[in-house]
């Protein structure tokens, strides 16, 4: 595909990091914004997008995103604005070699959709022993390195792991969970786990583990990124210790702004997270969190399928599809927690991006335009043929949002327009 | 929410909990039950209420007790009865749980007898046959994980009413391994849907569930207070593989911790009973003496478990 000049036209611009909400045109040609505002000399449209009702805002930028397929999923991401998506290292294989990294980027490459960027594994074959080849898997593409969901159980490997990576200037990101105190837990220990008879996994279970990762980050000084937050003093950890000067960020999935271990219901496995959702005044201290800007919000869209979750809920597989239901979820919290919409882009463009150390989330001139035009009033129903996903796996089914994406620029090219 | 086991007409169409079911549900099961007693009596054990009906007892966990009882329940109301061990059949050949269902259901199955070590088993099973279309079949849970254990709770219930009478001025004791016991949380919810003054779970924190006192229940960690002046005592099995480890430190330990002796009993009212849901372990939670003595009703439990299980079958089949 060729790229155009395309002139975005009456559109309500919202770009959280230089602070612009108001209508204004936007003009893109070589890939690039070229200009805001007032087309540049000589200037000549390929084509005009008419976005007069509409949101015009940087692509949304994804800590975590898993792609089953690559081909469907990265449809699914340019379908729901997302631009610029990290995807974890529990593929199949882990992302622990270098060739398999530069694969999957030449891959993501020639799809030409949403750009991809790697996490690779800290350890060889995510199994928390030996360390991975983090400069080879660098020079690859990966942009941090993580366990995904897998435990480390020696803190001395983890020490170390982070000590390489700090020796070299990586980012770390780990998804905080003792596994001993998570062990055979398949929901939030307390009144409903209890009542329903599923074991548990405490609080403490993330508390422990984020006090020893934000030990270890303070004694070693990596960059270090927490994953998914799922309680209220997990987040209260969190902030005292950035307020005490640790290089920490931290992120919250969408799911967890929403729902809480009473949506289980009659054991519904659509509820089941990992980690797991928790109490109401956990989503409340999680929504606060997001909305003072001290976590971030990932979709950690994690396509399952249809097998996977007819089980009993202790054996279906954790996770939900997010791509598409990101910008209809922040809408929908910024709705509720009366947040402006510049702040509440702000989490899943500019700051992502900030904590990715990539240069996205932000529409402005000379920067590629990986840009999303939505229509934030436009009501829909969530049902599955409404998801390009391979995954269907959602307990979003049947819930009305409001807001939908219209178009999603990547890199100057229309790649989904509805 | 919509109760799964409840019709739109809020008639019970499975059986697959107790939460959440009203008293009069409850008490409709065991006046049923009442009028089954006799059957058991009779030189023929049979009434024709389930005749040309097909009964499927599927246990994914092996339980000799409980699918015998349910199986005998079956043929007094003159039911085809077939059991499938399950456990070492279609599922060891990786044949999932809903497959299995839909070919027992393609046999013509007109109630499942569900048994499995997953909580929540049983309302898989229920969403499917609704998602399908087969609501005219029935399901009852046998025991699923930790959850729900609704007949053992429901029987439970017809011996507290047989030896008690009424609910409203009782104290009962739920004595041992809470957290990984279904039969307590059936019995827990069951005695509070049908009034009892008080329950009281009695244990070892470490055998306790997170916030169980938002079940409605007084917590104990020390037997004797747990008993005093209680008018039932309830004993929960304490599975082997408990006992040594990060629970509890040994069988022994136990025993003297929470194990109900005369002495301890002698703490309860006069004519306090007990129960115990069986296979007991004699000398570690419960010691013989009492086991085998005037207060215990265990044997009763058994024999109203036929009744009682008679009863939910009939129910579920429309009558």
């Amino acid at each position: 595909m060729q790229a155009q000049n395309i002139h975005i036209r009456n559109g309500r611009l919202v770009d959280p990091k230089s602070g612009i909400d108001r209508q204004v045109d936007v003009f893109v040609a070589d890939g690039l914004v070229q200009a805001i505002g007032t087309a540049p000399n000589g200037f000549v449209a390929d084509r005009v997008i008419d976005a007069a009702g509409r949101v015009v805002c940087p692509g949304f930028v994804d800590l975590s995103a898993r792609l089953s397929s690559l081909d469907s999923e990265l449809v699914a991401a340019v379908a729901g604005g997302v631009t610029a998506l990290a995807c974890p290292p529990d593929t199949h294989p882990p992302l622990d070699e270098p060739e398999l990294v530069e694969r999957l980027v030449r891959r993501s490459e020639a799809i030409g959709l949403a750009h991809v960027y790697p996490i690779g594994a800290l350890t060889q074959q995510l199994a928390g022993e030996k360390l991975s080849e983090m400069v080879g898997l660098s020079r690859a593409g990966c942009i941090a390195f993580s366990q995904a969901t897998k435990p480390i159980f020696d803190t001395q490997v983890l020490l170390r792991a982070m000590q390489y990576a700090a020796n070299f200037g990586y980012a770390i990101r780990l998804q905080p969970q003792d596994h001993y105190l998570a062990r055979d837990g398949v929901a939030h220990d307390g009144e409903v786990a209890s009542r329903l008879g599923l074991s548990g996994i405490p609080v403490c279970a993330e508390t422990l583990a984020i006090s020893t990762a934000l030990h270890l980050a303070e004694e070693t000084g990596v960059r270090l990124h927490l994953s998914k937050l799922s309680s209220a003093a997990g987040v209260a950890l969190v902030r005292e210790a950035r307020n005490s000067g640790v290089k920490v960020s931290c992120d919250v999935a969408i799911h967890h702004l929403h729902l809480s271990e009473t949506d289980i219901g009659y054991f519904d496995s659509h509820a089941r997270f990992d980690p797991p959702l928790r109490t109401s005044s956990d989503r409340e201290a999680l929504r606060a969190a997001v909305a003072e800007g001290l976590a971030v919000v990932c979709s950690d869209h994690t396509p399952v399928d249809e097998d996977g979750k007819q089980l009993p809920f202790g054996e279906a597989l954790p996770g939900a599809v997010g791509l598409e239901l990101l910008l209809p979820l922040v809408l929908k919290w910024a709705d509720e927690a009366r947040v402006p919409l510049l702040l509440a882009l702000a989490r899943v463009t500019c700051d992502p991006a900030a904590v990715l150390g990539i240069e996205a989330g932000s529409v402005s001139v000379g920067r590629p335009a990986d840009i999303c035009i939505f229509d934030a009033q436009e009501p829909w129903c969530v049902s599955p043929e409404t998801l390009r996903s391979q995954g269907k796996n959602t307990p979003c089914i049947g819930w009305e949002m409001t807001g939908r994406v219209c178009a999603t620029l990547v890199s100057g090219r229309v790649v989904y327009e509805r | 929410m919509h109760n799964p086991q409840l019709n739109a007409h809020g008639e019970l169409n499975h059986l697959l909990s107790i939460d959440g079911l009203p008293r009069d549900v409850l008490t409709h099961i065991l006046d049923t039950a009442s009028s089954f007693l006799e059957v058991s009596d009779r030189d023929v054990k049979k009434v024709p209420l389930l005749r040309g009906k097909s009964v499927f007892n599927l246990f994914f966990e092996n339980s000799t007790r409980t699918r015998t009882t349910f199986e005998i329940a079956a043929k007094r109301l003159s039911a085809d009865v077939i059991n499938l061990d399950v456990a070492r059949s279609s599922t060891a050949k990786g044949e999932t749980l809903l497959d299995t269902v839909d070919n027992l259901v393609s046999m013509h199955a007109d109630m499942f007898v569900v048994r499995h070590a997953s909580s929540g088993a049983p309302y898989l099973i229920a969403e499917h046959l609704r998602r399908t279309g087969r609501d005219d079949v029935h399901v009852v849970n046998a025991g699923d994980g930790r959850h729900a254990h609704p007949t053992q709770g429901l029987l439970d219930m017809f011996t507290i009413r047989h030896f008690k009478k009424d609910f409203s001025n009782l104290t009962v004791a739920i004595v041992g391994d809470i957290l990984h016991s279904r039969v307590a949380r059936s019995d827990i919810h069951a005695l509070g849907a049908l009034g009892a003054a008080e329950v009281r779970a009695v244990g070892p924190q470490t055998l306790l569930p997170t916030a169980i006192e938002r079940m409605g229940v007084r917590v104990f960690k020390d037997l004797r207070e747990g008993i005093r002046d209680c008018d039932v005592v309830i004993m929960l099995r304490l599975q082997n593989e408990r006992m040594n480890g990060a629970l509890l430190p040994s069988a022994g330990e136990y025993f003297k911790c929470y194990g109900l002796t005369p002495e301890v009993l002698a703490l309860a009212k006069e004519d306090a009973i007990v129960m115990h849901p069986g296979p007991m372990n004699r000398g570690v939670e419960i010691d013989s003496a009492v086991a085998d003595g005037p207060q215990a009703v265990i044997l009763s439990q058994v024999t109203f478990g036929i009744a009682v299980r008679m009863a939910v079958m009939s129910i579920l089949a429309g009558n």
